[in-house]
């Protein structure tokens, strides 16, 4: 099958002009997004509203979206998030998940809780929320940037008294964070190849010989995987 | 449920490299063979074709070409008196899954081990004297030699299409080629990939320095080749995609690539997949193995099949999890010191130096998984390890294999994990760091070793196997030597900045982050039944029909990377079997 990106192409060569409006509408990365929801119509697979919120606040702390390049908002980092925890990944069905679990063990032995991840995203979520409505009077997703700032930061160094259960939750949301923001957008993130876009990197292009061993700047952009190009 | 299935000449358990070396060669002497995978079938179409593949998320992240930990796992400690914890998931390394195993997402990085790794305990008292060995340490001679395994070696790479520059052709130095190995019969299959400007850098940089780079010998094919069995392998196109993954490109040797095809022909050949062999059935008297019982996923049902000759062809992990639950070999007790089956299991000793340069473009993600330049300077067989303290060597490179971005992206030390300060970073340096890494021995010591688990159970409630392992000092002297020689070179190449991540002294193993999938030991080969679990032809002391194939041979891990040796190993048992074995079968010494 010719990839989509070959057949858009030979339609512009082509120029025939109901092709070439479609052409300039895919190359609008926006618009690439066109049957997908604006983020507060997006309605959630497997977070509730205020987890939904809560999401929605840190993720926009952890890649904020001022400055260069897209944030985890603009990227649609939530959507990923969502998906993620409503799939194979949040179910932990490839994870050995047979007793006797000593979740305080070694963390260098690596995680040892029994709740799957999207269970630690939960109980991790209403725990780190009511420690900071006890210690800044709010929610995370109330909160104004810089104390959303310090409150994740406690989070990160483990300042906020999670039970050891729920102490892989800092690394879960963080890691998540940054595959919604690099992944393929098929999964729900990097909207528009933004990310992508942002760092230099070609996405699928996949195909380098002539450019290896160059030093000098490879001048295309980044296709994904459905074959649209940014 | 059970049933039985008729005899079979020979049963292989699991086909990757190994079981599909095994398979042809044993398949063209016209046996009745049938080859059991515990994962799925895969071909490079549909599982491994463009751009379906190309999805970091799904390969490079979850893992989707390995083992599930909820179907195999083991379990950690790092010491004798730690309560062992399973590893729940994958992290430091990645047994493959399905047919072709790791041979499908390796890098292709296939080397063969200096002249002194096979020998490296009559090496070290040799040369340094016996009290230069720690009272700890359980190195052991291999049994056979460089010598002997050469042409071997150059029937795996010639089967594989490796792209190289030889250093040494039968004694004679050659320019550009890694003037320390041993002697090799004649040049690589492919002259060497192209390289990147991360290597070419390096390369420029330690030749400054007296040193003597040469292409890393490479599974990544440089030209067109077609190999004993008349399979095809393209060029390599430098896609950014390879370890982790399937090759999109008939590109990186693999057991798909270079001989299921060919294998599949023969009529007197059949395998199963989604087939987990559970145990090697014994003959009551234990002398022989009379088969094997597996699980048919599909069927829903154990299987007996018997087989005058069963070939353990499984990751090494698996083979020697095999070896425990069937009664194969004396289990080793770190104890007495007794036993042999799990004895010297061991791992890899790496470490590295990343440079930001803000004026070069590296673009990374052109990049082959085998692609670099090395040293060998500073191998094993070049150290004084009276005048260091240490036993053991490294090769140091630089190449590079992807530039993934959820994989890690390199940022100055100092930079934040996240917020603001992250994104900047990110922006800043993605494509503008490279790193020399080294790439290094790990002995063999008392107490690290593999057993059962007195406590955890797999889904068949057979117990999991037990890993006892940790960072010994002596590698530790060998990793941090090797870091002062990569920073001088790294600060001859001027950087804008550069920081280094070696082991230190009191480092303990973690089995979260990535490391290698370098796991040797626990079914060692060697010359004495008393201190080895199968003899120089990979076969079992105690069954004369039962070999045991792959990297849990090597008595204590080389300074390379494995499958260069796991694969000139198999063709050494397989002429064994051949020529020596069918004939007239019982033990070969």
């Amino acid at each position: 099958m010719t990839p989509k990106f070959l057949q858009t192409s030979r339609r512009a060569f082509l120029g025939g002009s109901a092709a070439a409006a479609a052409l300039s509408a895919l190359s609008e990365p926006a618009l690439a997004q066109r049957n997908q929801p604006t983020l507060d119509q997006y309605e959630p697979v497997y977070l509730t509203a205020a987890e939904w919120a809560f999401v929605m606040a840190a993720v926009a702390r952890i890649i904020p979206s001022d400055g260069d390049g897209p944030g985890a908002i603009e990227a649609r980092v939530p959507v990923f998030i969502d998906r993620q925890l409503a799939g194979d990944f949040g179910a932990a069905s490839d994870l050995y998940m047979e007793g006797p679990f000593a979740p305080e063990a070694d963390m260098n032995l690596g995680t040892q809780s029994p709740l799957t991840p999207a269970e630690i995203y939960r109980q991790g979520i209403a725990a780190f929320d009511a420690w900071c409505r006890s210690e800044q009077g709010a929610a995370l997703g109330d909160l104004d940037p810089d104390a959303q700032d310090a409150a994740l930061q406690a989070l990160a160094d483990d300042e906020v008294g999670l039970k050891p259960e729920l102490r892989e939750f800092w690394t879960l949301l963080l890691q998540n964070t940054k595959e919604g923001y690099f992944a393929d957008p098929r999964h729900g993130g990097n909207a528009g190849m933004q990310a992508w876009v942002y760092i230099g990197f070609p996405g699928a292009r996949a195909n380098f010989h002539e450019w290896a061993g160059r030093d000098e700047a490879y001048p295309l952009g980044p296709v994904d995987i459905a074959g649209e190009r940014a | 449920m059970a049933r039985t299935d008729p005899k079979k000449d020979v049963v292989i358990v699991g086909l990757g490299w190994t079981g599909a070396i095994m398979g042809i060669e044993l398949a063209s002497e016209g046996l009745e063979i049938l080859a059991l995978e515990r994962g799925p079938d895969r071909s490079t179409v549909p599982d491994f074709k463009y751009p379906e593949v190309i999805d970091e998320l799904e390969y490079g992240i979850r893992f989707g070409f390995m083992q599930r930990p909820k179907n195999s796992t083991i379990t950690v400690r790092r010491t004798g008196d730690e309560v062992a914890q399973p590893m729940r998931r994958l992290g430091s390394f990645l047994p493959g899954d399905g047919v072709g195993g790791a041979g499908i997402h390796w890098n292709g990085q296939t080397w063969r081990p200096m002249e002194n790794e096979y020998r490296l305990r009559s090496y070290v008292e040799e040369e340094f004297g016996a009290e230069a060995i720690p009272e700890d340490m359980t190195i052991q001679d291999w049994g056979v030699t460089a010598e002997e395994l050469e042409p071997y070696y150059d029937r795996f790479e010639y089967m594989a299409g490796i792209s190289g520059q030889a250093g040494n052709i039968n004694g004679k130095i050659i320019e550009g080629g890694n003037p320390f190995e041993a002697p090799r019969s004649r040049d690589y299959p492919l002259p060497p990939l192209k390289q990147t400007v991360d290597a070419k850098l390096f390369a420029e940089a330690a030749r400054g320095m007296g040193y003597h780079p040469f292409p890393r010998p490479a599974a990544n094919a440089s030209e067109a080749w077609t190999n004993e069995y008349g399979m095809q392998l393209g060029p390599c196109n430098f896609c950014g995609f390879c370890e982790r993954y399937g090759c999109i490109n008939y590109s990186k040797s693999s057991p798909q690539t270079c001989i299921l095809d060919a294998l599949k022909r023969y009529p007197n050949f059949s395998y199963r997949v989604n087939s987990e062999v559970l145990r090697v059935d014994l003959a009551p008297d234990g002398q022989t193995a009379t088969g094997v019982t597996y699980w048919d996923e599909e069927a829903q049902e154990e299987v007996t099949q018997s087989a005058d000759l069963v070939i353990l062809a499984a990751y090494q992990l698996h083979n020697v999890h095999l070896m425990l639950l069937s009664g194969i070999g004396e289990p080793y007790d770190p104890q007495s010191g007794e036993g042999v089956t799990g004895k010297n299991y061991s791992y890899q000793m790496n470490g590295g130096t990343t440079m930001f340069f803000r004026d070069v473009d590296f673009n990374p993600f052109a990049g082959a998984g085998s692609v670099g330049m090395a040293i060998d300077d500073f191998a094993i067989n070049q150290i004084d390890f009276g005048a260091e303290g240490f036993i053991g060597g490294s090769y140091i490179v630089a190449g590079n294999s992807n530039g993934q971005p959820i994989r890690g992206i390199s940022l100055p030390e100092g930079t934040p994990e996240w917020g603001a300060g992250w994104k900047q970073g990110i922006g800043e340096w993605y494509g503008h760091s490279m790193s020399i890494g080294s790439h290094g021995s790990c002995l063999s010591y008392r107490d690290c070793h593999l057993d059962l688990d007195p406590t955890y159970t797999d889904r068949h409630g057979r117990p999991l196997m037990r890993m006892t392992f940790d960072w010994k000092p002596n590698d530790i002297r060998m990793t941090q030597f090797m870091k002062r020689k990569i920073e001088e070179i790294a600060q001859s190449m001027n950087p804008d900045s550069w920081q280094s991540s070696f082991k230190g002294e009191g480092a303990r193993y973690d089995i979260r982050p990535y490391q290698t999938t370098h796991n040797v030991g626990g079914s060692i080969m060697g010359t004495d039944p008393n201190t080895s679990a199968v003899n120089r032809y990979l076969q079992a002391w105690g069954q004369h029909n039962v070999f045991v194939l792959g990297a849990g041979a090597f008595p204590q891990n080389i300074q390379y990377n494995p499958t260069g040796a796991v694969g000139a190993l198999a063709y050494w048992a397989a002429r064994a079997i051949r020529e020596d074995y069918l004939p007239n079968p019982g033990p070969l010494v």
